[in-house]
């Protein structure tokens, strides 16, 4: 088989915004009907590089010191670079088109699917507005979305991000493209949905032929995706080829610690118990190993769980009527039962709607149960008095998804840290109270001199160990984490997954871990709890769970998590059709499931 | 949509009556009218007083009153002034063009000015139109406008005596009025529109517009303005119930015979009838421009009609 000359080359690129040089002398290239997938965490300029190619990063204030961008079009090759603004948009959104990482934000939410769609179709193909509504329908259909007829005249608030995501491929490919770029195309959307969307991508690219230039961080969406990976790391091409040989054998340090870090699911079958593991960390320009193997047992299940979780349900109401009748709720939570012992990390996973934050709020007292009995270290929730509750906040902490927006902006992290040891009077004396803050500082790797700095001044990683520390402060006997790794890169990920199990470790620490990522949850958990609209799908062992998932819905989930082996072909009984949800009319109660024990403590629910 | 509606229509209705129940109480603790009234009479004795106010109908319980003047706002009937005795409706019907004209002016000229101005701030931030029409915007919203009116009077009425300084009559004595209140109002809103425009064009879907290869202006007036129009026009909704409340202050410096005069003279005066009218009429219209809004929202934002 011969191969096709590139059509996109990007030749010694190097971009700028103001002093700052964010992308240095980059080179690569992309083939039709072939995808070049650009990793790198977050600020190594990868998506620099897609808005380079768009034209559009001037637009947010860069400049190109050197470079060209070689486009091999109908009509020979142009640099796109040279190119004014007035003939690069003869070009972007024809010949070049590109998907967003948010497609909740990536719609306008004033104009209706079908008028967005048409839009491109009028400007570069020259159709009548009918045509392209025509046309509209086509694609609709060709992204697979159902009721494509009716979405025309839908508006982007009434799909769901999946939806939209299917919505913005069909209008990139409107003008059928000969370069695709997809920047974090699926980042922001539940597994299953990940993996209809990358089917979908993949077929429409061997349809239409086009080269695609996929932008991840996610490595095993690139091992199933990817021809040829470009590693960027600090705006520079550390590494590059095919993507089987970079897997199997990556050269450049970088490479390998970002192989090294990334969680991998099935790693740890055969293992009883979770086990923290060494991280490479980038230590300058070589890579240094940090911490050691250990296996994590902590469970005390001799002893009475510390959390009891008994029927809990939590519903929401959402009033639709003219004089706010209800007509509608969120049935967010139904019938839940489980425990945490101490010393124990029990993870909750499911995908959107399923419940699982709406479990971990409602335990933490910010939200109300609807009904149901919750019981922490044998004091049951509804007989508390003010002073149990609030010494529930002081013993359960909650760390959140998103440091950047948990920490107040305007505090110095030092007195954020210093908050709960006040608010819960745990210690006199300033000066006691400052040597507590250093400690804790230091206890989750970093130093004393950074107490008195601004959450700003801190990578996402750092501040979620602030985050870290503040938990830690009012010395909590559980901590609920909230998808408090999703947002960080996979080597910061490493080191925070491990420095949460060792301060379960030391302090005897039960976490109630609320995630997503399978893979993560594989590496920390003792015991996993699936959930699925509002209910407990299967609960057990980690083992248990993972390596024999019994119900329907667990081996959905797991079939569906991206593997990071490119020599294993993706055998995937295609995932169709929507996360259902939980939002039902009122009088329209959903069925309750029950379980059957299929080994001890292995409960799984039946189907209704 | 037709729920939303009826919501707001059920809203309107009680703020209405909730206002008038405020005013017609409020009116009533400013003093006695037939002391006012009385006032340079020589001597006058209490059975004179409790005649006056018998006459005037202030010696009835504040619930039969109030009930009274509720109930004529349904058939236009607010009652006779206290001075004078001219129907206070036929004072109202003298009165409203011309503040209505005045407030619509320049409520108009501020959005016409403000919404180009503003866009154009937005779009080259930092650069110095930006700079520009922020420091003329900052230079507008520092003026109290009593004083700016007293100086547009002494510079084009009295140096250069292009325009009379009080009245109405003709468009040459509209001009410094609707100057005055449109200044104000579109150094505020010139801001408004730039903040608005700015957080509008940071969203996604303004660089997957552009990603498309639309044009600047088809990015900026087609999927940029409409959004950032939503929340302006909650804005200039809420504004125009503060533009009624300065307008009392612009009409008496130029002397413009409407709401504003009549509301100012009647407080003067304790005139009770006058006043409520005058304060009923104006909340009306404030709820009524924002009910307005509300339909305008609706129309701009379908997350709202459809829900």
């Amino acid at each position: 088989m011969t191969e096709h000359a590139p059509i996109l080359r990007i030749e010694d690129l190097s971009v700028e915004f103001g002093a700052s040089r964010v992308i240095e002398n980059l080179n690569l290239s992309v083939s039709p009907g072939k995808t070049t997938a650009i990793v790198g965490e977050s600020g190594s300029g990868k998506s620099v590089t897609s808005l380079s190619v768009m034209r559009l990063a001037e637009m947010m204030g860069a400049t190109y010191p050197s470079g060209k961008i070689i486009f091999e079009g109908t009509t020979g090759k142009t640099d796109l670079l040279a190119l004014p603004q007035k003939k690069m948009r003869a070009i972007r959104g024809k010949d070049i088109a590109m998907i967003f990482q948010e497609p909740m934000t990536s719609l306008n939410p004033v104009f209706t699917i079908g008028d967005q769609i048409a839009e491109s179709l009028i400007l570069h193909e020259g159709m009548s507005k009918k045509d392209a509504l025509k046309e509209g329908l086509r694609l609709l259909e060709m992204v697979r979305l159902p009721d494509a007829a009716q979405l025309l005249n839908r508006y982007p608030h009434q799909l769901s991000g999946g939806m939209r995501q299917r919505v913005m491929i069909a209008m990139a490919l409107a003008c059928r493209p000969k370069v695709l770029i997809a920047d974090e195309p699926t980042t922001a959307l539940d597994v299953t949905i990940q993996a209809q969307i990358l089917t979908i991508i993949r077929d429409l690219q061997a349809e239409l032929g086009m080269a695609v230039i996929f932008i991840t961080h996610d490595m095993g969406v690139v091992a199933e995706v990817a021809d040829d990976v470009v590693v960027m790391w600090k705006g520079k091409k550390v590494e590059e080829g095919p993507v089987k040989d970079l897997f199997a054998n990556p050269k450049h340090p970088y490479t390998k610690t970002l192989l090294s870090a990334v969680p991998r699911l099935g790693a740890m079958a055969g293992e009883k118990f979770p086990k923290r593991f060494p991280v490479a960390v980038m230590d300058g320009d070589t890579p240094r190993i940090v911490g050691s193997e250990h296996i994590q047992n902590t469970a005390k299940y001799d002893a009475q769980p510390l959390l009891q979780v008994r029927d809990l349900v939590t519903r929401f109401d959402i009033k639709k009527g003219i004089f706010g009748g209800v007509t509608h709720r969120v049935h967010a939570v139904e019938n839940v039962s489980f425990d945490i012992y101490r010393g124990e990390t029990l993870a909750l996973v499911g995908e959107s709607g399923s419940g699982k934050s709406t479990i971990g709020r409602t335990i933490q007292q910010l939200q109300k149960a609807t009904s149901g009995n919750i019981t922490f270290d044998g004091r049951p929730f509804a007989s508390m008095g003010k002073a149990d509750q609030q010494r529930l906040r002081q013993e359960i902490q909650y760390i959140f998804q998103d440091p950047f927006a948990s920490l107040d902006p305007r505090k110095k992290v030092g007195f954020s840290i210093a908050e709960p040891i006040h608010t819960h009077h745990l210690m006199d004396g300033t000066k006691q109270i400052k040597m507590r803050v250093d400690q804790l500082l230091e206890r989750v790797g970093l130093t004393s001199a950074h107490a008195d700095r601004y959450p700003h001044e801190f990578s996402g990683g750092q501040r979620q160990r602030i985050c870290i520390a503040r938990a830690l402060a009012s010395n909590p006997k559980l901590i609920i984490a909230d998808e408090a790794l999703s947002a960080l890169d996979v080597s910061i990920q490493a080191q925070i997954i491990n420095l949460f199990m060792e301060l379960q470790e030391e302090h005897g620490l039960a976490y109630l871990f609320i995630s997503h990522d399978m893979a993560v949850v594989e590496k920390m958990s003792h015991r996993v709890a699936v959930l699925y609209l509002g209910q407990v799908a299967e609960l057990g062992s980690r083992q248990q769970v993972l390596e024999n998932p019994s119900h329907p819905y667990t081996q959905r989930l797991l079939s569906a998590v991206p593997v990071v082996d490119p020599t294993r072909d993706v055998n995937r009984t295609m995932l169709d059709g929507e996360i259902p949800s939980p939002v039902r009319r009122v009088g329209d109660e959903p069925a309750l499931v029950s379980y059957q024990e299929i080994a001890p403590g292995h409960l799984v629910a039946n189907a209704v | 949509m037709a729920g939303f509606l009826i919501k707001r229509i059920l809203q309107a209705a009680f703020v209405i009556v909730a206002v008038t129940l405020v005013v017609a109480f409020a009116v009533r603790l400013t003093g006695d009218p037939a002391l006012m009234l009385s006032q340079g009479a020589g001597s006058i004795t209490e059975e004179d007083l409790a005649r006056i106010r018998e006459a005037l109908g202030v010696n009835k319980p504040f619930l039969v009153q109030y009930t009274d003047f509720f109930l004529g706002i349904f058939t236009l009937d607010f009652g006779r002034s206290f001075l004078g005795g001219t129907p206070v409706i036929d004072l109202i019907g003298n009165a409203l063009p011309a503040t209505l004209m005045l407030a619509f002016a320049s409520m108009f000229v501020s959005i016409a000015v403000s919404i180009p101005l503003g866009i154009k701030a937005a779009v080259s931030r930092g650069k110095w139109a930006d700079q520009f029409i922020r420091i003329i915007s900052l230079i507008g919203l520092s003026f109290p406008n009593f004083w700016l009116a007293i100086m547009l009077v002494l510079l084009f009425s009295i140096t250069l005596q292009w325009l009379p300084p009080s009245g109405m009559d003709g468009f040459a004595s509209f001009l410094m009025p609707a100057i005055t209140m449109g200044i104000i109002l579109t150094a505020t809103n010139v801001r408004l529109v730039r903040t608005s425009m700015l957080e509008t064009m940071q969203s996604q879907y303004i660089m997957v517009a552009r990603a498309k290869g639309l044009s600047e202006s088809t990015v900026l007036y087609k999927h940029a303005l409409r959004n950032c129009a939503i929340p302006l026009i909650t804005y200039f909704g809420l504004q125009f119930g503060g533009l009624l409340g300065g307008i009392v202050v612009v009409e008496r410096v130029f002397n413009w015979p409407g709401l504003g005069t009549l509301a100012f003279d009647a407080v003067g005066a304790r005139d009770y009838p006058v006043l409520q009218a005058v304060i009923t009429v104006l909340s009306m219209l404030i709820v009524g421009v924002n009910l307005l809004v509300d339909i305008a929202y609706g129309l701009i934002d379908p997350r709202i009609r459809t829900e």
